[in-house]
């Protein structure tokens, strides 16, 4: 196995050396943005040098071009590695899984399926390898010493021109990686409530702010806070629901959470089939008393 | 402006499905199946283009069994003009689908291919990058928005840290996100009056062969059973017990 991992940042690269560590795998990096200061493990980091990312029309030539010589090339799953992982996958004609979750042999891989309710072992029957891996149970790799830098082969032709661009973000956690997250439903009302309520509390526990699909549709939450099917999925310590169902599509997105606490005024809510642990309460009286009896961040 | 709307068929995605008990399979016995809903949105955005430009034509294109057609009849009740099934029970993963779709999309020369991001069975989130780079055609994943101009269209689509638009020429492939519409409710008699709309079936274009093969099905191993806690000082109490907070 020989591995070439496709970053968006530095910051994935400690789960790419963390991977590449548990298979025992040689790996080198492509890294899209910035510059690496250390390898994670790498044996050379090509570098692409963007200020911007570039869109995936334009960055899946260079990837398809890096890709020659490595049996699989994987990414840690995100919208940014979907859209392009399997447009390089297209460009070469190679086997393509989604959200890895486990290896268990060069070409045999389990993932979830069916919002996560089912495991399927699939088995890839042509090389290269590309694939997505979700970042949960890898333990990240040491930055090690610095590391061979080459530049990336050249960018594709720009067939689609990005015209503008909302990054939202501040100051908290990112989700994905985030050791606790807290997440609202439809309760919360409007987007300013959601804020003081899921916010507030988010805040006082150094948290990242998760919603529902219900939340987000209804204008009450950005979509980029959106988890489960088909938004994001967390795996933190601490995982606290509060006026949240628990559909099948929500849950899929939590399954990876160490503790997951449910608080909702309903005691037949089916995420307290999931919850390890279930308040019923109405949150809009339970949150409040849990920030006041937490007392003021340290 | 041509439109091509590729459809999967897909067991409800509300139904709790198991694996069989030997995992080769699904259980799907009694269980209904539907558009995959992403694709669902794909066919209401192109009705409503076709909506607001009536020179707007739009294809439905199915590939699988004829159980298919179930949802192909749905789809024209959306308000596609015409449906083609490509039958086959041969094995399909993403790359045969694009490949098959390819083919299709080369024979048919539409503007827009439009389709959902996933589905929901498989939630692979392969198949129109696929096609977008073997067609070399731009591509906009995760739309929330489309708005068709003349020789090109402008695509809001969701990022992981908010939205972003993309301007790109015709022809393009757009998968689509929830939040591009809210698809119309169709009633029984829609389906009935859809029944004389074209629906024409073919076998496949290409012998593509799958480049990934699934091998076993397993139920997720359950989370341990949790319990209730009483007040807010026991929810506490437990999470600094066990260092949470
Ligand atoms: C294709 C597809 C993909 C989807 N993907 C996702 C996804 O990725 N993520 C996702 O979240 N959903 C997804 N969904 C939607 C999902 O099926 C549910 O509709 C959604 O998760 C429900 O959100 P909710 O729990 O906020 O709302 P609701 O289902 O309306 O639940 C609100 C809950 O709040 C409780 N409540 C009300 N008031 C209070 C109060 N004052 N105090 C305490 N509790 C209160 C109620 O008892 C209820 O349980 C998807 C659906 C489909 C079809």
């Amino acid at each position: 196995m020989k591995l070439l991992c496709v970053a968006f940042s530095e910051a994935e690269l400690p789960v790419c050396g963390g991977l590449a560590a548990s298979l025992g795998a040689e790996f080198d990096v492509l890294l899209v943005h910035g510059s690496a200061g250390a390898g994670y493990g790498a044996a050379q980091v090509m570098t692409l040098g963007a200020t911007e990312a570039p869109t995936a029309d334009v960055l899946a030539p260079c990837v398809a071009a890096a890709a020659v010589g490595y049996s699989h090339v994987v990414a840690v799953s995100s919208m940014a590695t979907k859209d392009l992982m399997a447009r390089a996958a297209g460009l070469v004609g190679a086997a393509m899984v989604t959200d890895v979750v486990r290896f268990e042999a060069p070409n045999r891989f389990v993932r979830p399926i069916l919002a996560g309710s089912v495991l399927a072992t699939v088995e890839t029957l042509v090389e290269p390898v590309f694939l997505t891996f979700r970042a949960a149970g890898i333990v990240p790799a040491e930055a090690g010493s610095a590391v061979a830098v080459a530049a990336a082969p050249p960018l594709g032709p720009e067939l689609a021109t990005r015209v503008a661009t909302t990054v939202r973000g501040g100051s908290r956690p990112d989700l994905a990686q985030a050791k606790c997250v807290v997440t609202g439903g439809r309760p919360l009302q409007d987007a300013e409530t959601f804020e003081r309520v899921i916010g507030g509390l988010a805040d006082r526990l150094g948290a990242a702010v998760g919603a529902t699909r219900a939340a987000v549709d209804s204008g009450i939450a950005p979509n980029e806070l959106q988890v489960g099917q088909t938004g994001k999925i967390v795996a933190p310590d601490l995982y606290i629901a509060a006026g949240v169902s628990g559909s099948t599509q929500h849950v899929a997105g939590i399954k990876d959470s160490k503790a997951i606490v449910a608080i909702n005024k309903d005691p037949d809510a089916p995420i307290f089939e999931t919850a390890d642990l279930g308040l019923v309460a109405d949150l809009f009286e339970a949150i409040p008393e849990i920030v006041a009896k937490l007392g003021p961040k340290e | 402006m041509k439109i091509v709307v590729p459809i999967k068929r897909v067991v409800d995605p509300y139904a709790k499905v198991k694996p069989l008990a030997d995992g080769t399979g699904l259980d799907v016995a009694g269980v209904k199946f539907e558009i995959n809903p992403f694709d669902e949105i794909a066919m209401e955005e192109a009705v409503r283009i076709k909506e607001r430009d009536p020179s707007t034509y739009t294809v439905a294109v199915s590939i699988g069994g004829p159980e298919c057609e179930e949802q192909l009849r749905k789809a024209l009740a959306i308000g596609a003009d015409e449906a083609v099934l490509i039958e086959t029970t041969d094995g399909l993963d993403a790359s045969v689908i694009a490949a098959e779709l390819v083919a299709f999309v080369q024979e048919v020369a539409p503007d827009i291919v439009l389709m959902g991001k996933q589905s929901t069975d498989d939630d692979s989130n392969q198949v129109g990058q696929m096609m977008a780079a073997m067609l070399g055609w731009p591509q906009a994943t995760f739309a929330c928005k489309l708005t068709p101009g003349v020789g090109e269209v402008t695509v809001d689509r969701e990022t992981d840290s908010g939205e972003e638009s993309l301007r790109m020429k015709t022809p393009c492939v757009v998968t689509t996100d929830l939040r591009m519409n809210q698809p119309r409710y169709i009633a029984l008699p829609g389906i009935i009056k859809a029944r004389s709309k074209p629906l024409a079936k073919r076998g496949r274009g290409t012998s593509a062969s799958p480049r990934v093969r699934l091998t076993h099905l397993a139920a997720l191993p359950p989370r341990p059973p949790g319990r209730k806690v009483a007040s807010v000082d026991e929810l506490l109490t437990e999470l600094k017990s066990r260092g949470l907070v």
